[in-house]
């Protein structure tokens, strides 16, 4: 039985320049920051960011490794504009493509199911369809010939989510109030690298949540890394909130180059 | 006469909104709308369906602010459940608006150009599917000339002129019901779908409102007066639904 327990740095050596990179989470919570933090301490550049945003996004485009973001927003929750994000998006540094929540979804969803596209209505009308100018529209071969948008599948090179117990092997369990869509974000890419809380031998994987809780399969995993407190400032839920000071440190880091630096050093831990 | 605060006047207002809804999610964004959509389920509005902001549906009505010991959970709603919903129609959202059109053309996404954006908002969450698949409404803190505009920088949610033009079927499950402001209320049932004031708050004039609105603005024959909340709305929002003052907060005194 295949033992896929590996280091960040494993990780980080499997990634190259260019990539398309898929983060699981909502916002701010449950984000895989000690894998981003990484990705952001790294020399990778150019990569494209897949995201329900939260501080990976920012993060990452405040260290200079994003060439594109696709997402629905990108959000801190209780700070509800990203400010990382917002400078990078502002100065032009980065090229955005702004889907509606449910298009990302559907994306993924088609990338996991191996489909070219899924149909939906989320996207008419508004001007997701001019400022994202690959999308198309499908007309429907039934009776009915409803025109609808014709969702790409989201195919990604990685996926990084975090969970809060794994087993070695590569079983995942989420304790909190929602999965989010980090199933999909494994679904739909080649490589898969999960963080966890604690890593637990198989055989207690059902000692802290029902069976519902065992939503990430083996099959959809590559790389375990055991990482306490791997979510941090984000929230992982029931083993811990938000940590709303760190949050409004990096928030507020934004505001300057020494602001910057001086966060940078103590969230990333490097010198500055 | 009971006194009352342009707060809870605007909670009130909102709550209608989800008059006559029945059995479906109402999903309010944001302090006001939230005070308005318990206050409905609490009064004349029982059946509506809300969450948590987590992934509860909640039964009882719950203070807003903090944590609630006494929260009844009915049932399970993660992100996933509410994409669902949204595309199956069961559900009424009321969302804020940096940017409204008179069409009903809602802006949360950027201000300015695309690439280099002067500002960058909350982008477009859900605004496109929500308003495409089921109705919508919006409340708007600042009404002004800067958000009630004649053009927005990026439509998020869909109005009727871009509903039209996708044709009737493509058109048939949107609908904006109302826009909340703390000058009046609004809707869009005139011949071409074109905003119209449907009522002034209490102290404020038609003409300020036509002044404050940046394109033109239909006016109904007779523009009566929003109405006003009852001695038991005051009492629910009060001492049950925002006992820590957090709508006076957001839209005082």
């Amino acid at each position: 039985m295949s033992d896929k327990r590996m280091t960040v740095d494993d990780v980080v050596a499997e990634l190259r320049d260019g990539m398309t990179i898929g983060v699981g989470g909502w916002g701010s919570r449950r984000k895989p920051m000690h894998l981003v933090r990484a990705l952001a301490r790294s020399k990778l550049k150019e990569l494209t960011l897949v995201s329900y945003g939260g501080p990976d996004v920012g993060l990452l485009c405040a260290t200079g490794k994003v060439k594109k973001v696709v997402c629905g927003f990108v959000s801190l929750d209780s700070i509800p504009l990203e400010p990382h994000f917002r400078a990078a998006r502002q100065s032009g540094a980065i090229e955005v493509a702004d889907l509606d929540e449910g298009m990302l979804q559907w994306g993924l969803y088609a990338a996991s199911l191996r489909l070219p596209f899924l149909p939906t209505r989320a996207g008419l009308g508004s001007d997701v369809m001019t400022l994202v100018p690959e999308l198309r529209t499908v007309k429907s071969p039934y009776d009915d010939g409803e025109e609808l948008v014709a969702m790409p599948a989201i195919t990604l090179d990685v996926a990084l989510i975090h969970m809060n117990r794994a087993d070695a092997r590569g079983n995942g369990q989420f304790l909190g109030p929602d999965l989010y869509f980090d199933d999909l974000f494994c679904m739909a890419a080649k490589r898969r690298f999960m963080s966890a809380e604690r890593i637990v031998p198989t055989e207690r994987l059902l000692d802290e949540g029902s069976i519902h809780t065992l939503r990430i399969s083996r099959m959809m995993v590559d790389g375990v890394v055991e990482a306490p407190g791997g979510a941090r400032f984000t929230s992982c839920e029931p083993d811990y909130e938000r940590d709303e000071v760190l949050q409004r440190e990096y928030a507020a880091s934004a505001a300057s180059p020494e602001a910057w630096n001086t966060f940078r050093a103590k969230y990333l831990g490097e010198a500055s | 006469m009971t006194d009352y605060s342009l707060y809870e006047l605007c909670a009130v207002a909102c709550a209608e909104a989800w008059r006559g809804d029945g059995e479906i999610l109402a999903s309010p964004i944001g302090v006001i709308p939230t005070l308005g959509a318990r206050l409905a389920k609490a009064t004349f509005a029982p059946d509506l369906l809300l969450s948590d902001g987590i992934a509860s549906l909640v039964a009882n009505t719950l203070p807003l602010g903090g944590s609630s010991p006494d929260k009844v959970v009915e049932s399970y709603i993660p992100y996933r459940a509410v994409f669902d919903i949204v595309w199956s129609g069961r559900r009424h959202v009321m969302m804020g608006a940096s940017q409204i059109d008179r069409f009903g053309n809602q802006n949360i996404a950027f201000i300015g150009d695309p690439r280099r954006p002067r500002a960058q908002l909350l982008g477009m969450r859900g605004a496109p599917g929500n308003t495409i698949n089921h109705p919508t409404s919006y409340f708007i803190a600042g009404h002004s000339a800067r958000s009630f505009v004649a053009r927005v920088d990026a439509v998020s949610g869909v109005g009727y002129d871009r509903a039209a033009s996708l044709g009737a079927r493509g058109a048939r499950h949107h609908q904006i019901r109302r826009v909340i402001s703390n000058k009046g209320v609004f809707d869009f049932e005139t011949p071409d779908h074109s905003m119209r004031l449907r009522s002034v708050h209490p102290g404020v004039d038609v003409k300020d409102v036509i002044a404050s609105t940046g394109f033109s603005l239909a006016i109904a024959e007779r523009v009566d007066e929003t109405r006003a909340p009852t001695a038991e709305e005051l009492r629910l929002l009060r001492e049950v639904i925002d006992p820590t003052g957090l709508g006076k907060k957001e839209l005082g005194p």
